[in-house]
């Protein structure tokens, strides 16, 4: 069983190192989304310490959700989904293991990065690890929601916007919380509240969401 | 349960319940509608404006109402592959999103000469707009696949996930302390509102339960013969 997710979770890893854009586009939207908007709200220190926090995380949210439309497409087409949902291993943890996969080449990513952009946003040096810290709790919960949506719509006649529609929704809670341990760190406020509800919140993703994704998926599949 | 998956069956339910649902209606709305804009008293604080309450509340509790329904009839749709329980849902959808828009718009209504702002990002408002973008989810994803089997079974379970979301708005209000009061009906203990106002308050949540019963029963009339019509060009194609 083991094997069968390390097999998965090696050859997701091998396809995007092979086709290197797409995870590369996902970091590029992410650094150029932020620097529109010291161009739109006004270069003023003071203002983009404040909104920091919020513009970083709602930017690696659409991050994510942009890197999210071919989880499963790809693979529906082709043909390897299908004999994924026949392996005599549950679909349910093949699944897990694409997420900790996609996890490592979108988010990840997003979060090695963020450190740089706290920065740009002219955030307080002291405070800046808090932002990554954050995102490093938070966003395996995105990838992890996004996959609903994802495989709900393999298949589907609509994408893009459409994916937003469905997930954003489910993912607003743990960008509130996200937001709230990085204002509440910079601050110097008791921030363990957040990050207690932002563990939970990926306990729970983690233990619930291959089931739904499964489920779509075999719908997908029928 | 199993007897109601005859959509034949079903059918004959709805022609029965429709009847009496519309005849309780007509007969309650005028009655709901003048106790609460006449007979009811206005409040010491709000004045006049808490009638919009009345319009409010009602609106709210069907619009977690309407979801759970709608929700639990996914889940069964799903499990028991019943047909009749996934047009139950897809028909409910369109009501529920009216019935949240409704409580949103009232609730800005009231909103603005009460707290002097159209609207705050409270928890409560906030999660009441994530149920209303659920709807509209479910209502488009239903309709994004050429298969309509398809498309009701995966909206079904975006229904099921955004289960979540419930308690949330139940709760939201006593987790956060926000603008929006606090639960003062279905709460430990006794409710905190004057029987002058909690009577007329339940009426209305009556009323608007009938006018959910009616409405579904229309639309679930016309989802059955849309697809017994679909059915019948389906065999009428494959004789000729």
């Amino acid at each position: 069983m083991l094997r069968a997710m390390r097999a998965v979770f090696e050859r997701d890893l091998r396809l995007s190192a092979r086709s290197f854009g797409s995870s590369a586009m996902t970091v590029l939207f992410f650094l150029l989304a932020l620097s529109l908007f010291p161009l739109g709200v006004g270069a003023s220190p003071d203002l983009l310490a404040r909104i920091a926090p919020g513009i970083i995380w709602v930017l690696a949210l659409l991050a994510v959700l942009l890197s999210l439309e071919r989880l499963f497409q790809a693979d529906f087409d082709d043909g390897s989904l299908e004999l994924m949902a026949q392996a005599p291993v549950p679909l349910e943890l093949l699944i897990l293991a694409k997420v900790c996969a996609h996890w490592l080449v979108s988010g990840l990513l997003l979060v090695l990065l963020s450190p740089l952009l706290a920065i740009m946003m002219a955030m307080p040096t002291e405070t800046v690890w808090i932002v990554p810290a954050s995102l490093l709790l938070g966003t395996p919960s995105l990838v992890l929601i996004g996959a609903i949506g994802a495989a709900l719509l393999v298949g589907a006649r609509a994408g893009g916007a459409f994916l937003a529609l469905l997930v954003t929704p489910l993912m607003i809670p743990v960008l509130i919380f996200g937001v709230g341990a990085i204002d509440a760190g910079v601050m110097g406020l008791g921030s363990s509240v957040y990050w207690l509800i932002l563990g939970a919140i990926l306990l729970a993703a983690m233990a619930a969401t291959p089931f739904a994704v499964a489920a779509a998926l075999r719908l997908a599949l029928e | 349960m199993h007897a109601l998956a005859n959509p034949l069956r079903f059918q004959r339910l709805v022609d029965i319940v429709l009847p009496w649902a519309l005849a309780g209606l007509i007969i309650s709305l005028p009655i709901g509608l003048y106790w609460v804009l006449a007979v009811a008293p206005a409040d010491y604080q709000q004045g006049e404006s808490v009638r919009i309450m009345y319009v409010h509340v009602p609106a709210a509790w069907m619009a977690l109402f309407v979801y759970l329904v709608m929700a639990t009839a996914c889940a069964v749709a799903l499990i028991w592959k019943h047909p009749v329980a996934g047009i139950v849902a897809s028909a409910s959808a369109p009501i529920g999103a009216c019935f949240t828009a409704i409580a949103l718009f009232t609730g800005s209504v009231w909103g603005k000469p009460m707290w002097g702002t159209w609207w705050v990002w409270d928890a409560r408002l906030t999660s009441v707009l994530i149920l209303f973008f659920l709807y509209l989810g479910f209502m488009a994803l239903k309709d994004a696949f050429d298969d309509p089997e398809r498309g009701r079974r995966a909206a079904a379970i975006l229904a099921i996930v955004g289960v979540v979301n419930l308690p949330i708005i139940k709760f939201s209000v006593d987790w956060w302390n926000t603008l929006h009061q606090p639960a003062s009906v279905l709460r430990w203990g006794a409710p905190t509102m004057d029987p002058s106002m909690l009577w007329p308050l339940l009426f209305m949540a009556v009323v608007f339960k009938l006018y959910y019963v009616v409405a579904l029963c229309f639309r679930l009339r016309g989802e059955l013969q849309a697809q017994r019509v679909t059915a019948l060009r389906m065999a009428q194609s494959q004789a000729v």
